[in-house]
């Protein structure tokens, strides 16, 4: 190895290096997540492409832009676009990979190459599972429902099938490396209770990562195997049982969507705290809840099946334990409005994005528990009602949580500001946008809309023409700031190491960090979110 | 002698921050391992309670002698995995040479005695979606798919196993281990034994169920 200079020293992360080459083989982590964020962002606009059409042809009760056939491959194609590809890994692959090891003043993650693999391990199976839908697609919907998709299915059900199951390894090996961070890599005196809620959203959402993968990947295994050989394991027709398919498939898509949402309540725990200028209020129960509903979450599948076959009995405790997510979902709701309550609240872009999630969160939360609850359950199940609910929760969640990080972090990534004006009115429209799209949803639902169909009776229009509306605001909300934040680069680094003038230990390092991350590794010998002393001290 | 402090990589601290990162990494990957295999353990439990009969039908056809003949070629392999770590721990690396090489060469013959089974099932038509001639109860074809799949994944680790300890040997013979730093003959041990274990469930789940009145 070679001596390092003065010079090497001042260099970061993006200037210690140049060329395709010294990106491809990185194993850095900021790097890694860099990597990460162009290639999730391309397969959000995949699904948000699939999304438009299909608001597009929702605009009128008669099916006129596309047939039905090709709509069924939409809503198909934009659920696994949008959950494998792009909110699964968002805030791990891109936020996590570029700060857990900050946060915990660690050089790196544990296994820098293992982190590298992710990568492309989630760049095969995203070019194999696009393939698979340039050259015809997949109409199964994003669940893959046996008989259909094995028996029936006319379209490409191996390919994707196979392009997940490989994407499925990337998220493990994610999960795995963040898991052995967080035990082995913690600076001296950074114990678990000094912990940023971020990381221990990270670690719990690890953990479901880690548990819940590998059931999909067999699930998705056997469907193939059964497609290929055609072989009862779940037909009826052959001797198999279409609800053990559901239970396999459920067991890993429930906790899912703790995988999606945990994450960016960790983020928005941050956010509040550092805009508000306030420890957060009861650590110790928001480390405890996001860790209840990881617990929790492996325990509630069958809240899906409540109209399918599954017994009655099984049914009434899938129902009692759905309810039971609701107390540490509430907890969380409560600590940030009470760490907020007599804060000095300075309201930047970030924060607003924050706002936005515990708003939409709370919504979609408790519209989750009228779907938990059996008897509305049956009224409600596979309309629009569904749809609005976990659009709450996945866009109005885990996408704010997301973009709000994102707004947060983004002068440490890349050592520039944007622009603070376009950010917050690109933050209201988003709002504004979001909530129009997906509100008449609700009523479409209760109505009586089944989900999944491209046609429509006349009286269910109105509301479909507002929705289409919000959407188009919506997906404005999602270009603008694209455009300011790539413009962001063109101007100089002047970030500074911590604009927000926040606590963590990400906000040591230069803007951007140096590739080792710290010169020095840090001795932590307080808790997190020590902004009232920060105050006092006059900062 | 290999010189350990070479062996850090430069986000650990010490040797034993690094050794401790990848036993919890081996650990938590097993901890997939035991889900993903838990999948197939589950369909397996949901249909012989549903299915007994034609489960315990489809098992007069295993061959419980190469069962268990395989059984014991699978201990013993994870014996010498075991004493190869012992070796390494001493640093008598020519010993740990001829562990691997035998773990290597136990590993092969179970891989045989499989082929031979699978052979002799497709001769007996009992092959699922491939060649399949079976008048038995209703769903015997599923205790069927249901072995062919978990003893397939099963066979599938066992080569990555048998790949992983390749790896070991070569880097055994580039002198990369000593009693200082030999974490990754640990670890692959670790996998082997996980292989093992699988297999000591789907013996008797597949081999002697018909045993059982």
């Amino acid at each position: 190895m070679k001596t390092v200079n003065e010079d090497a020293l001042q260099k970061n992360y993006i200037t210690a290096a140049y060329g395709i080459r010294s990106w491809l083989l990185t194993r850095d982590h900021k790097r890694i997540a860099l990597l990460y964020l162009i290639s999730i962002t391309l397969f959000f606009f995949v699904g948000g492409f699939f999304a438009v059409l299909m608001r597009l042809e929702l605009m009128t009760p008669q099916g006129d832009l596309v047939s039905a056939e090709t709509y069924n491959r939409l809503f198909t194609m934009h659920g696994i676009a949008m959950i494998f590809f792009f909110l699964v890994p968002s805030i791990p692959a891109v936020l996590g990979n570029f700060l857990l090891p900050m946060m915990l003043g660690a050089r790196d993650l544990a296994f820098p190459r293992l982190n590298l693999l992710s990568w492309y391990l989630y760049m095969v199976g995203g070019a194999y599972t696009l393939y698979a839908m340039v050259t015809g697609g997949i109409d199964t919907g994003w669940t893959f429902y046996t008989p259909y998709s094995t028996g029936y299915s006319t379209t490409n059900v191996v390919p994707v099938v196979v392009g997940i199951f490989i994407l499925g390894f990337s998220s493990i090996l994610t999960g795995l490396n963040f898991i052995v961070t967080t035990h082995k890599m913690r600076a001296p005196g950074l114990t678990w209770f000094r912990l940023p809620l971020f990381v221990w959203s990270q670690y719990a959402t690890s953990v479901i990562i880690l548990l819940a993968t590998p059931v999909l990947a067999i699930t998705l295994a056997l469907l193939g195997v059964e497609r290929i050989f055609q072989v009862g394991i779940f037909d009826p027709a052959l001797g198999g049982d279409p609800i053990l398919f559901q239970h396999m498939f459920w067991f890993y898509s429930h906790p899912a969507v703790y995988i999606m949402v945990l994450p960016s309540m960790g983020v928005v725990s941050e956010l509040v705290t550092c805009f508000a200028r306030r420890r957060i209020f009861g650590y110790k129960f928001m480390a405890a809840a996001v860790m209840a509903i990881a617990v929790l979450g492996f325990l509630v599948w069958g809240h899906h099946m409540f109209v399918s076959g599954q017994s009655v009995y099984a049914g009434m405790a899938f129902s009692a334990l759905s309810f039971f997510v609701a107390i540490p979902s509430a907890v969380k709701v409560f600590n940030w409005t009470a760490t907020l309550h007599k804060g000095r609240i300075e309201f930047r872009t970030p924060v607003l994005y924050a706002f936005g999630f515990i708003g939409l969160f709370t919504i979609g939360g408790l519209t989750g528990l009228f779907l938990a609850t059996l008897a509305v359950n049956v009224h409600l199940t596979d309309t629009y009602f569904v749809v609005a609910h976990f659009h709450y929760i996945m866009v109005g969640g885990a996408v704010m949580g997301y973009l709000g990080g994102i707004h947060y972090w983004w002068p440490k990534m890349t050592g520039r500001m944007y622009h603070e004006g376009w950010a917050k009115f690109s933050a209201l429209i988003l709002f504004v946008g979001f909530n129009l799209t997906f509100f008449p949803q609700f009523i479409l639902g209760y109505l009586g809309m089944p989900r999944r169909y491209y046609i429509y009776p006349e009286e269910f229009q109105v509301l479909n023409v507002l929705s289409t509306a919000g959407a188009s605001i919506l997906g404005l909300g999602y270009i603008i700031p694209m455009i300011y934040l790539l413009w962001s680069l063109r101007k100089p680094r002047t970030a500074g190491p911590n604009p927000w003038n926040a606590t963590g230990l990400e906000w040591l390092t230069p803007s951007p960090p140096p590739t080792h991350n710290f010169d020095k590794t840090p001795i932590v010998t307080e808790g997190p979110y020590a902004y009232e002393e920060k105050s006092a001290n006059g900062e | 002698m290999a010189n350990s402090s070479s062996r850090l990589a430069h986000q650990f601290d010490d040797l034993l921050q690094q050794q401790e990162a990848s036993n919890l990494g081996m650990w938590a990957f097993l901890a997939t391992e035991v889900l993903f295999f838990g999948g197939m353990f589950a369909a397996y439990a949901v249909y012989r309670s549903l299915y007994y009969e034609a489960f315990v039908a489809g098992s007069q056809h295993m061959d419980v002698l190469l069962g268990a003949v395989n059984t014991a070629v699978l201990l013993l392999s994870s014996l010498t995995v075991a004493l190869g770590v012992h070796a390494v721990q001493r640093g008598d690396n020519a010993t740990l040479t001829r562990y691997l090489l035998m773990t290597i060469a136990l590993g092969s013959v179970f891989l045989v005695i499989k082929g031979f089974e699978y052979s002799h099932k497709y001769a007996e038509g009992l092959i699922p979606g491939i060649r399949f001639t079976l008048e038995g109860p209703n769903h015997v074809e599923l205790y069927f798919i249901l072995y062919f799949v978990m003893t397939g994944f099963h066979a599938l680790h066992m080569m990555v196993g048998i790949g992983i300890m390749t790896a070991m040997i070569i880097m055994t013979r580039r002198g990369r281990f000593s009693p200082e730093y030999y974490n990754p003959i640990e670890v692959s041990g670790l996998y082997w034994h996980f292989v093992d274990i699988v297999w000591i469930f789907l013996y008797p789940f597949f081999y002697l169920i018909r045993v059982h009145p």
